[in-house]
C-alpha cells in the first residue's frame, strides 16, 4: 500500500502551534515545575557572574592590591646590606615607597582612652598606585610634614575621641589628621582585628617602639620603569634578595593569590548551584510526570485524530523547553539580582573595589545549563509519550507509561544514560577537572542511590508491618507508601537530597566555626600585655597590684632560630624535608620560646616525660619540649639534638619530650618549652596575663601601664571575642544565606514530587468522602502519610548530610568534625513541617469540591 | 440515636421525602436551572428508576438526593433527615451509615484492592473486622477468588461487582446507582440488574437508580421520568393514587 493511500500526515508545521495551542491550560502548572531549576540557575549565574566581576576588578587592581609592581618583605629590620640595594635600585630609576608596620597601644591624650592598633609607617612616596582616600580629602598629604596621624574612623568611636585631638604611640604624640575611607590594597575587615593608624616613617625613631623583640613587618614596594618587567626582574634577583633575607612579590603574584582564592571559593559556590540545579532536575522530572499523566487522555485522542506518538514527545517537548527556558530566564534574572546586591553585602571582606557590571557569558551560560538540565529531566518522563495509545480513550489506565519494564525500555535508558552523562560533564566542567568531577558525580550517585534505597526499604517495611489493629486512618495513610501510583521514592528522593544539602552546608558550617572559639575561661585571666621588656617586668606587676587586680602570670619570651637539626644544618634539613612534602616553615621562623618547669593546663604530653622526671641532659646541653605538630614536621623525636641561635648564641638542646598544645586557649602557648636553668640569663621580653574585673577597669588599667610603659600593648580578651564573633557572624550568615537558599530551593521542587500523584490522591479523597469519610479523616490520612514520608526523607537526608559534611571536613579542610544535632534536628523538624504543609495544601481541593463536582470531573 | 449521632425515624416516614427541589448553576452571569420544583416520595424498600434523555438532571438529582451537593432551593429529607441544614462532614457520616453507591465508571480506589475497597465504607466507621464482611460481599457478587486484585487487573463486570458489594457492605437503607449498566454488555449488565435485585431482596434496601435504559427501567417497581429539569411522570405516583383509592 502507497504512503499516499494512508491518507495525508499530520503535519510537522502545525505542531509548534498545536504545542502553544494545548498548553493555555496548563502553563502556569508547567511552570511551576520549572520554577524548580529557577533557583539553581539564579545561583549559578549570581556566582559566576560575581567571580567575573570580581576576578576582572582584581586583574585592573592588582598592583594596587600590591601597592607596587613588585615588592621586597622582611620580617627584621632591614641589614645595612639590604638597605644599600634597595637605595641603589632607587638610583637606577625605580620609585621607591617603605611601609613599616606593626602592633602598638594608641593612647587618646586627653581622656588617655587605650587601644591596641596597627601602625603603619610610610614614607612620602606611598601609595604608588591607587590613592588612599580619606575624610577630610586632604588629610593623607598632612602626615608627610606634620606630627599628624590618618585613623581608622572605628578607633574614635572605641576611644571616644575625634579628628584634631591627638593621640600617642610609644613616646610620640601625633594630631589625628582625618579617618580612612579606603586603603588600596585592604580589605576593610582588617579593621576589625585592629584599627589602622598611619603616620610617616620619619617619626618612628620617636616612638621608641621599635625595640628589640617587637614584631614589625618592613615592606618595600617598587615602581619599575616601563623597560622593566616585574616578573622576569623579580626571578633574576631572586637570589640576591634571598640572601639578603628578602622576600619578593610581583603585583601578578598577588593577582593570582587573590584570583585563586576567589575561583576556589567561586568554585565550591558554583558546586553549592549545580547541586540545586540538579535537584531542580528532580523536581522537573517530577513534575512533568505528574502533566503527562494528566494529558494521557488528550495524547490518547490526538493519537486517535492521526498524530505520531514522535509528533506528541515532539508537542510535549517544545512546552517542556519553553517552559525550562521561561523557569531559567527567570532564574537569571534573579541570579543578576543578587549579583547586583553581593558587592555591598561582601565589600568589607574584599581586597578590590568591585566595579559591577552584567556577564553576558555567565548568564547565557546559566540559562543554557538551566534548559538543558529541565530539558534532559523533562524528557525522561515525557518519553512515556511514545507508550501512551490512543486505545486508552476506550479505556484509562492508571500509568500507561509503566507498561513495560523499565529494562526493556530503551528509549528512557537512553534518556537516563544522556541524564548521567550530562551531569557528569557539567560536574567535571563545574570542579575543573576530571577527577573532582567525577568524585562530585559519584558523591551524587551516591546520595541519590542511598535515598532510593531507603525509599525502598521503607515501602517493605511499611507492607511488613502494617497491621490491621491500628486505626483506619493511619493504616490507609501507611499504605498509601506502597500501593500503586505511590509517591514515595520521588518525595523522600526530592526532600531528602534538599535535607541532604542543607544539612552538610550547616554542619559544615558549625564545624569550621567551632575551630575558632576562644576558649576564655581557662587560664583565669582576660586582658594580656605584651612587649614588657626585661626591665619592666617588676615593674609591670606592681602596677597590677596596686590597681587591686590580679596578676596571673608573667611569662619570660625568647626569640631564637633553629641553628642545627640533629647536627645538620637547618637549611639542609629543610631541603630534605621539603622532598618528603613536610611543611618548610619549622625550619624557617622565628620561634618565641620560653621556660618554665611546669606544665599548663593547656598542655598535654604525647611522648618522653616532663623535665622533672626526663634524664639529665647530656654535658653542655639542655632539654626542651617541643609541640608533637613541629616536632613531626622537623622528623625528630625524644632524644634527639637541636641546637638554637639565641640572638647570636649557640644552645644545643636534647628534646625529653613532645606535647600537644590546646592553642585556642587564651593564655600564651608556645612551641618550645626550656627547662628553666637553661635561658635565665638571655635576653627576653615578657607576656603579662591580669586577671581584671569590668570593663572600665581594664580601661584604667591600660591606661596606667601605657603612661608608664608606652612599649608595652596589651590585648582585651573580651574585646577579641567581640572581634571575633563579629567576623565569625558574617561568614556565618553567608552559609545560612545558602542554606536557606537551599531550603526555599526545595519547596517547589517538592511541590513537584507530591504534584505527581496528587490526581490519584484527590480522587481517592473524593470517592472516601462519597463513601461517608469526614474531612478530619481525610486530613488525618494525609497527615500519616506525609508524616511518614517527611521523617524518613528528612532524617535520611540528615543522616547522609551528616556523612557528608565529615567528609568535607575530614578530606577537603583536614580539621575534626564537630556534631551540631540540635540544629541538624531542627533543620528535619522543619523539612519534616514542610513536607506535611505541601502535602496537605497539594491535597487541599478534597476539602474545597463537593463530592458531586469531583465526580462529574473524573 | 444510630451509632452516626443522628435521629432515627420512625417506620411511617418515607425513605426519600424530596420537597421543590430546585438546583441552579451559574452561567457567566445568568442563572441556568437544572431542576425545578422536584417534588416526590420513596418508601422504604422501593425500586425506583430515574429516567429521561441526556442533560434532563437525572445525575444532578441523585447527587443532591444522596447529599453529594447541595440544592439551591427545597429540601431532601433521608430516613426523616433534612440534609439542608447539616454540613459537608455530617452528610458523609450520614452517607456512611445508611447509602451505597454504584456508579456508571465504578469509581472504585485505585491503589487499593478489591478486599480493600470493600472495606473502606465499615473502616471509617471504625468497624473493626471489616474484612470477613467485605469477603463474604465478594463472595455473594462472585469475585471469592479475586480479592487481592487491583481495580486495574479486573474487567469492566468484575469492577463494577466490587462496586455493588462496597455498596452493600454497610448494609444501606438506600442504594443510589447512576447507569451501573452504562459501561458493560448486554449479558454483564443483566448479570449486575440481578445482583441489585437480589440484594435489594435479601436485606431490604431501598433502590434508587439512574438509568437510559428502558428495560431496565421496566424490571422497577416504579420510574420516575425527568424532562428539561422537571418531573413529567412517575409511575409511583398513579399507584399510590389507586392504592388511597383502595383503602
Amino acid at each position: 500500500m502507497s504512503e499516499m493511500e494512508l491518507g495525508p500526515r499530520f503535519p510537522w508545521r502545525r505542531l509548534p502551534a498545536l504545542a502553544w495551542k494545548e498548553s493555555r491550560t496548563a502553563r502556569r502548572r508547567l511552570l511551576l515545575y520549572m520554577s524548580s531549576i529557577a533557583l539553581g540557575v539564579a545561583a549559578l549565574v549570581a556566582i559566576d557572574s560575581f567571580a567575573d566581576n570580581l576576578t576582572k576588578s582584581v586583574r585592573e587592581q592588582s598592583r594596587s592590591l600590591l601597592g607596587g609592581d613588585a615588592s621586597l618583605n622582611s620580617r627584621a629590620e632591614m641589614s645595612a646590606a639590604a638597605d644599600s640595594l634597595i637605595d641603589s635600585l632607587g638610583r637606577s630609576g625605580m620609585t621607591i615607597a617603605k611601609v613599616v608596620q606593626f602592633p602598638s597601644m594608641a593612647a587618646i591624650t586627653n581622656t588617655g582612652n587605650t587601644r591596641l592598633v596597627q601602625v603603619r609607617g610610610v614614607t612620602n612616596t606611598y601609595p604608588l598606585y591607587g590613592q588612599v582616600i580619606t575624610e577630610p580629602a586632604s588629610a593623607f598629604t598632612r602626615i608627610r610634614g606634620e606630627h599628624a596621624a590618618i585613623v581608622d574612623h572605628g578607633l574614635l568611636i572605641s576611644l571616644n575621641a575625634k579628628i584634631g585631638d591627638s593621640v600617642s604611640l610609644g613616646y610620640s604624640t601625633f594630631v589625628i589628621a582625618g579617618t580612612l575611607k579606603q586603603v588600596p590594597g585592604d580589605a576593610g575587615f582588617v579593621s576589625i582585628v585592629g584599627p589602622r593608624v598611619f603616620i610617616s616613617t620619619q617619626w618612628l625613631d620617636e616612638t621608641r617602639l621599635l625595640t628589640f623583640g617587637s614584631r614589625a613587618s618592613y615592606q618595600t614596594l617598587l615602581k619599575l620603569p616601563p623597560t622593566i618587567q616585574a616578573v622576569p626582574w623579580a626571578k633574576k634577583n631572586k637570589l640576591t634578595f634571598e640572601k639578603l633575607k628578602l622576600r619578593v612579590r610581583t603585583a601578578a603574584e598577588s593577582e593570582a593569590n587573590v584570583t585563586e582564592a576567589i575561583s576556589t571559593l567561586g568554585d565550591f559556590l558554583g558546586l553549592v548551584g549545580l547541586v540545586a540545579l540538579l535537584l531542580g532536575g528532580i523536581g522537573v522530572a517530577s513534575g512533568v510526570h505528574a502533566f503527562i499523566r494528566r494529558k494521557q487522555e488528550t495524547i490518547a485522542v490526538l493519537r486517535c485524530l492521526g498524530a505520531t506518538s514522535g509528533q506528541m514527545l515532539l508537542v510535549y517537548g517544545m512546552q517542556a523547553a519553553l517552559m525550562g527556558l521561561a523557569g531559567a530566564a527567570v532564574g537569571a534574572a534573579l541570579g543578576v539580582a543578587i549579583q547586583l546586591a553581593l558587592p555591598g553585602l561582601v565589600r568589607e571582606m574584599l581586597p578590590v573595589d568591585v566595579d559591577v557590571s552584567l556577564s553576558p557569558a555567565a548568564i547565557l551560560s546559566g540559562l543554557a545549563v538551566g534548559v538543558w538540565v529541565a530539558l534532559s529531566f523533562a524528557l525522561r518522563p515525557l518519553v512515556g509519550v511514545r507508550n501512551i495509545s490512543p486505545l486508552q480513550v476506550l479505556r484509562t489506565e492508571i500509568d500507561a507509561s509503566a507498561r513495560i519494564p523499565w529494562y526493556k525500555d530503551w528509549r528512557g535508558l537512553t534518556v537516563t544514560a544522556g541524564i548521567v552523562i550530562s551531569v557528569v560533564a557539567l560536574a567535571i566542567s563545574r570542579a575543573n577537572g576530571v577527577r573532582p568531577g567525577l568524585a562530585i558525580s559519584a558523591a551524587i550517585s551516591f546520595v541519590l542511590l542511598l535515598l532510593l534505597g531507603s525509599a525502598s526499604l521503607l515501602m517493605f517495611v511499611a507492607r511488613k508491618l502494617l497491621r490491621a489493629g491500628w486505626p483506619y486512618v493511619m493504616r490507609q495513610g501507611v499504605a498509601n507508601l506502597y500501593r500503586p501510583a505511590n509517591q514515595t521514592r520521588s518525595v523522600v528522593l526530592s526532600l531528602g537530597f534538599g535535607a541532604f544539602l542543607v544539612s552538610t552546608l550547616y554542619l559544615l558550617q558549625t564545624t569550621l566555626l567551632s575551630r575558632f572559639a576562644v576558649d576564655a575561661a581557662a587560664s583565669g585571666g582576660n586582658v594580656l600585655f605584651y612587649d614588657v621588656q626585661d626591665d619592666q617586668g617588676v615593674g609591670m606587676d606592681s602596677i597590677i597590684m596596686k590597681s587591686g587586680q590580679k596578676l596571673i602570670q608573667r611569662v619570660p619570651i625568647i626569640t631564637m632560630r633553629l641553628s642545627e637539626v640533629k647536627g645538620v644544618p637547618v637549611k639542609v634539613a629543610q631541603a630534605a624535608a621539603e622532598k618528603m612534602k613536610k611543611a618548610p616553615w619549622p625550619y624557617s621562623r622565628e620561634y618565641r620560646s620560653t621556660y618554665r618547669d611546669t606544665l599548663m593546663k593547656s598542655e598535654t604530653l604525647t611522648a618522653g616525660k616532663w623535665f622533672d622526671k626526663a634524664p639529665a641532659a647530656p654535658a653542655g646541653m639542655s632539654r626542651v619540649s617541643i609541640d608533637e605538630s613541629i616536632a613531626e614536621d622537623l622528623l625528630i623525636k625524644v632524644g634527639d639534638v637541636l641546637t638554637w641561635n639565641v640572638q647570636g648564641a649557640m644552645v644545643k638542646t636534647v628534646v625529653a619530650s613532645t606535647r600537644k598544645v590546646n592553642f585556642a586557649r587564651f593564655e600564651p602557648n608556645f612551641f618550645v618549652v626550656f627547662e628553666s636553668s637553661a635561658l635565665k640569663d638571655a635576653p627576653k621580653q615578657f607576656a603579662v596575663i591580669a586577671n581584671v574585673t569590668g570593663d572600665s577597669a581594664v580601661a584604667a588599667l591600660q591606661r596606667d601601664v601605657v603612661r608608664k610603659y608606652p612599649n608595652v600593648s596589651s590585648l582585651d580578651i573580651s574585646l577579641i571575642t567581640r572581634t571575633i564573633t563579629n567576623i565569625l557572624d558574617k561568614v556565618s550568615s553567608a552559609i545560612r544565606f545558602m542554606a536557606l537558599f537551599a531550603l526555599i530551593m526545595g519547596v517547589p521542587v517538592l511541590i513537584s514530587a507530591v504534584a505527581a500523584t496528587r490526581r490519584e490522591r484527590l480522587r481517592e479523597g473524593v470517592l472516601l468522602k462519597v463513601l461517608g469519610a469526614t474531612r478530619a479523616q481525610i486530613g488525618r490520612i494525609m497527615v500519616s502519610e506525609y508524616s511518614v514520608l517527611g521523617v524518613l526523607g528528612a532524617l535520611a537526608g540528615m543522616l547522609l548530610g551528616i556523612v557528608g559534611a565529615w567528609g568535607l571536613a575530614h578530606f577537603q579542610f583536614k580539621v575534626p568534625f564537630v556534631m551540631a544535632w540540635i540544629p541538624a534536628l531542627s533543620i528535619a523538624g522543619l523539612l519534616l513541617a514542610i513536607t506535611i504543609l505541601v502535602g496537605v495544601l497539594t491535597g487541599r481541593e478534597v476539602f474545597r469540591e463537593t463530592p458531586m463536582a469531583a465526580l462529574r470531573e473524573s | 440515636m444510630s451509632d452516626t449521632g443522628l435521629s432515627s425515624p420512625s417506620r411511617a416516614t418515607p425513605m426519600l421525602a424530596v420537597r421543590n427541589l430546585t438546583k441552579e448553576y451559574r452561567s457567566g452571569g445568568d442563572a441556568l436551572a437544572v431542576l425545578r420544583n422536584v417534588s416526590f416520595d420513596i418508601a422504604a424498600g422501593e425500586t425506583v428508576a430515574i429516567v429521561g434523555p441526556s442533560g434532563s438532571g437525572k445525575t444532578t438529582l441523585l447527587g443532591l438526593l444522596a447529599g453529594l451537593d447541595t440544592p439551591t432551593r427545597g429540601a431532601v429529607l433521608l430516613d426523616g433527615i433534612d440534609l439542608g441544614p447539616l454540613d459537608e462532614d455530617a452528610r458523609a457520616r450520614l452517607r456512611g451509615d445508611r447509602v451505597g453507591f454504584v456508579f456508571q465508571s465504578f469509581q472504585l480506589v485505585p491503589t487499593l484492592t478489591a478486599l480493600e475497597n470493600v472495606a473502606v465504607p465499615l473502616e471509617l466507621r471504625g468497624i473493626r473486622d471489616s474484612g470477613a464482611r467485605a469477603r463474604d460481599l465478594l463472595e455473594r457478587v462472585g469475585l471469592g477468588s479475586r480479592t487481592h486484585h487491583f481495580p486495574t487487573q479486573l474487567s469492566g463486570g468484575e469492577q463494577q461487582r466490587v462496586a455493588i458489594a462496597r455498596a452493600f457492605v454497610n448494609r444501606p437503607r438506600v442504594l443510589f446507582a447512576d447507569e451501573p449498566t452504562g459501561n458493560l454488555d448486554g449479558a454483564t449488565g443483566e448479570k449486575i440488574v440481578g445482583l441489585l435485585e437480589q440484594l435489594n431482596r435479601e436485606d431490604g434496601t431501598t433502590v434508587v437508580l439512574v438509568t437510559h435504559d428502558q428495560q431496565l427501567a421496566r424490571r422497577l417497581g416504579r420510574s420516575i421520568r425527568l424532562a428539561d429539569g422537571v418531573v413529567i411522570e412517575d409511575t409511583g405516583a398513579v399507584e399510590r393514587v389507586v392504592s388511597e383509592a383502595v383503602a
